[in-house]
């Protein structure tokens, strides 16, 4: 069911008739994101360029109550970005991607939503300057799509996550009002930091038009090395062993066995796939620090068992293994065509016992898992591997899914560290939250929104 | 009949869990940053006519055809989706469904696909007229009297692009069987000649068998070789593609080769896959998977056999190159390794990387015929990126890619020259003995 005349007339004259879709063959691949079986055709999707064109969309769209989704590269895991079904506008941001200005002084860089997460690390890197977050998808992530979700990354033990590199924001609120919150200033305490709510909103209470992030100076050296365990405790116990040294890598990624068997059929690098995990270790900083902890923690690695501790010996080496833990996700669709992924995070300690958790919970309900995930920050990727056409293998993944994030709440974590609750962690967010903090929740999207038209349904109904 | 996109096996469509990392690596992604002009868009496109929810149009076939089908999107993606596969029997509905159809298209399809690329003496006969008025001179009138005007505007667009016919084809330049001069054949080889190779570039398969034999092959050419198929599987003809890959067998058993070379990257790429093209014919399945294990690309089998690398250098003085991907080499045969490691090797040549080496020239099979200005487009970016290496000689192994960069240099720097590895190679080990003459 196609959107009125007057309103398709009315989104041409905001954007121009180029930027404008409504046929089913152009409509039809912006049904879906990165997240597995949820797919919901939209009415229209609009590329505006200008904050300006943004907000006449958003104010289209309040006359005449449609939900407007806002979309980056559609990479998201949990359906942030999904359509609501086909009365509703999708706003995609990819044409407003300019980097409008680095400053090395103040160390800072001002961007459009639309930039790839990449292009804007390799603008601060062409100043010798340093963007840490680096989610999977950053060669096509967007930044907007970044902050609406706030994204982590492989670096998040060391370096943190989207937010902690967001200094200012331009949003289009729900009314197509336009507001500017947070500055340059590294102090700034003039009022409720507002910039902070809106992000890992998810798009549900306003349209980030512009960002202004905060750089660092780039490390001077860097190693990465690769150690591979027999068994998975002995690579958490690693971890656990270098934290109380006080060292903290900025990555400490680990794969199961099946995932470093997948990852090796795609990336062909030479993982061995007879092992119980592989631990990814890197550090940076200062060159005779990064010699002094890369040395530490590969002794350590022995000595809780490691068969072998590789160090990456070229740069290319060293990113070949990044890029090659960044694909874990998308090298698991290779064994069975439906994957679902979780993202649950727990406190570092509980970490070695929820691995195991996990691995026992799939064998009981005879699933197959993949796991890998952040092991310095206990966020954990779980990833059933199914068919979503099989309605009994899948009603056997929910019940897994149900008793992990029961087990993960009982340990204090999280059902999402860095995914976003948009559909797909809905179920369960009422009962990390409970009642009080959820009703708040609810309250702050009634006050920015009161209409409901910005991602309804998204987070909580 | 149920139609190719029903037929298809499912899960070879749900492979795809729509992550997007296809997406930077797509050339029409990238032109127009729309998600149906990118991989995992048309997978979506095609899933959705595989679910009855959408019935194929003009839209969709506008769609596959926009697709150059350069397969960066395979190299890229983690989860193992076969695209070449999907975009063929996507092509296949839309010839099936018959939406693309017009008068002038089908004229043209039913000349080059069922015609002229189904018989080889056909395509020969032709070869040899336009080479005759190529070279009496009657081409050089044509253009320059203006005529050409009186062509359809179609037609007027392509008539400069058309190859120039080489003097001879490869059965005149090479004989049915040759061996290594030192006697001692190590292997037993098959050499593919090509359709658009033989006509137009006969000397690089001359060059190829030369290769070969100072490598200790010997060299079997079978005279009147036919299309491999690939122009057909690649634009939705799958049973003319079959009955082309049948012959090709015929005409080559594998079983009698160590090794079947090919030369040119775009047919390389389909010949490894006669196995999936004839699964379903019991006569010819064995056969052609046996086949499939001995395609070789000839970089690939010349450092898979033992290389001995040219004691001469292929000219007087040292001079640079750079190397372009060839789409269906690298991604669909996944050889970029060996040519630039054969290049590293030939004394007095000193390569330089190409920038975004493995990304479309816009060549793509006849994608510069159906979307010319896309083409151009990625052909302008090419140029750009080869002008700012320096280089002195660009290489290639595709006669696609080779008339296309050779295009677009004629007009940029035409003293930059277009080869194929083989050449500088063959080039060098002429050099060797002091008898011989350079090319």
């Amino acid at each position: 069911m196609p959107l009125p005349a007057s309103v398709l007339g009315a989104l041409e004259a905001a954007v121009g008739a180029q930027s404008l879709l409504t046929r089913p063959e152009d409509l039809v691949p912006y049904s879906f994101d990165g997240t597995a079986a949820l797919k919901t055709q939209p009415g229209a999707v609009v590329f505006p360029k200008t904050t300006q064109a943004v907000a006449e969309c958003v104010q289209i769209a309040r006359t005449h109550r449609l939900p407007v989704i806002t979309r980056g590269s559609g990479t998201g895991l949990s359906g942030g970005s999904v359509p609501t079904g086909s009365d509703c506008l999708v706003i995609c941001l990819v044409e407003m991607n300019a980097i409008l200005h680095v400053d090395p002084s103040n160390l800072t860089l001002r961007a459009q939503p639309g930039v790839i997460t990449q292009k804007i690390a390799d603008a601060a890197a062409a100043h010798g300057l340093f963007y840490p977050p680096d989610p999977g998808s950053l060669r096509i992530s967007t930044i907007g799509g970044n902050v609406a979700e706030n994204s982590g990354g492989l670096r998040g033990l060391k370096y943190g996550v989207t937010r902690d590199y967001v200094m200012g924001l331009e949003v289009v609120m729900a009314d197509a009002s336009i507001v500017r919150l947070g500055n340059a200033c590294v102090k700034d305490v003039a009022g409720y930091s507002m910039k902070d709510l809106f992000i890992g909103s998810e798009g549900t209470l306003g349209i980030v038009t512009e960002v202004l992030l905060k750089l660092l100076p780039r490390p001077s050296a860097r190693r990465t090395m690769l150690a591979v365990f027999d068994k998975m405790e002995d690579a958490a116990e690693t971890v656990s062993a270098i934290i109380a040294e006080h060292i903290i890598p900025c990555t400490l990624e680990f794969l199961d066995r099946m995932t470093v068997r997948c990852v090796e059929d795609y990336a062909k690098i030479g993982l061995p796939t007879d092992c119980g995990a592989v631990l990814l270790m890197e550090t940076d900083g200062h060159p005779a620090a990064v010699a002094e902890e890369a040395d530490k923690m590969a002794a350590l690695a022995k000595k809780k068992g490691a068969r072998s501790v590789s160090v990456a010996q070229t740069e290319a080496e060293a990113l070949r293994l990044a890029a090659a833990r960044r694909n874990a996700f998308s090298a698991l669709a290779r064994v069975k065509p439906t994957t679902i992924l979780e993202d649950i995070t727990v406190p570092r300690t509980a970490l070695a016992g929820m691995v195991a958790y996990i691995a026992e919970t799939a064998e009981k309900l005879r699933l197959q898992v993949g796991t890998f995930g952040h092991m310095g920050d206990g966020n954990l990727h779980p990833t059933f591997l199914t068919d979503e056409r099989d309605a009994d293998e899948m009603a056997r993944v929910h019940q897994a899914l149900d008793q992990i994030v029961d087990r993960t709440l009982e340990l204090g974590g999280t059902i999402t560290g860095e995914h976003g609750v948009g559909l797909a962690k809905k179920p369960w967010l009422r009962k990390q939250l409970g009642e009080a903090s959820y009703g708040l929740l609810r309250q702050i999207k009634a006050a920015l929104d009161p209409l409901n038209l910005l991602n309804p349904g998204k987070i909580f109904d | 009949m149920a139609s190719p996109l029903h037929q298809i096996d499912y899960a070879v469509l749900q492979q795809c869990m729509h992550c997007g990392m296809c997406l930077p690596t797509c050339p029409t992604y990238d032109a127009t940053r729309r998600e149906r002009h990118s991989p995992r868009g048309r997978i979506a496109l095609m899933r959705s006519v595989a679910d009855g929810e959408l019935v194929p149009g003009p839209e969709f076939a506008k769609e596959m055809s926009y697709c150059l089908g350069c397969l960066a999107c395979q190299t890229a993606c983690p989860a193992g989706v076969q695209y070449d596969a999907l975009l063929e029997t996507a092509r296949a509905e839309v010839e099936s469904s018959g939406v693309a159809q017009n008068a002038q298209r089908d004229f043209w399809r039913t000349l080059t696909l069922r015609g002229l690329f189904m018989n080889p003496s056909l395509l020969r006969l032709a070869g040899r007229l336009l080479r005759l008025f190529q070279r009496s001179g009657l081409q050089a009138l044509f253009r320059s009297s203006g005529l050409t005007r009186l062509l359809p505007a179609d037609l007027r667009r392509l008539e400069p692009q058309t190859p120039t016919v080489a003097p001879s084809f490869s059965d005149a330049l090479i004989a049915p069987v040759e061996n290594p001069p030192q006697g001692a054949a190590r292997h037993k080889v098959a050499l593919l000649t090509g359709c658009v190779q033989d006509l137009v570039f006969s000397a690089i398969n001359r060059d190829t068998a030369d290769v070969l034999l100072a490598n200790g092959n010997t060299v079997v050419t079978p005279p009147q070789q036919g299309c491999c198929g690939s122009l057909h599987s690649h634009n939705g003809e799958p049973q003319l593609a079959a009955a082309l890959a049948r012959r090709m067998i015929d005409q080559i058993p594998p079983a009698d080769f160590d090794a079947i070379i090919t030369n040119a990257g775009g047919c390389g790429s389909h010949l490894r896959h006669y196995g999936r093209l004839l699964a379903d014919d019991p006569r010819y399945a064995e056969r052609a998977h046996l086949w499939d294990s001995k395609v070789r690309d000839i970089h690939e089998w010349l450092l898979e056999s033992g290389f001995r690398t040219p004691k001469a250098a292929p000219a007087d003085t040292p001079f640079t190159v750079t190397y372009h991907d060839s789409c269906h080499l690298a991604h669909g045969q996944k050889v970029t390794r060996q040519p630039r490691e054969l290049l590293e090797k030939i004394p007095g040549v000193r390569l330089v990387e190409l920038p975004e080496a493995s990304w479309c020239c816009g060549s793509a099979g006849i994608y510069n015929i159906t979307q010319p200005e896309q083409s151009q487009q990625l052909l302008d970016r090419k140029i750009n990126h080869i002008l700012k290496t320096g280089a002195q000689v660009v290489l290639q192994s595709n006669p696609g890619c080779h008339l296309q960069i050779a295009r677009g240099l004629q007009k940029t720097n035409p003293s930059i020259q277009v080869l194929q590895p083989v050449t500088l190679l063959a080039q060098a080990y002429r050099r060797e003995s002091p008898s011989s003459q350079s090319l």
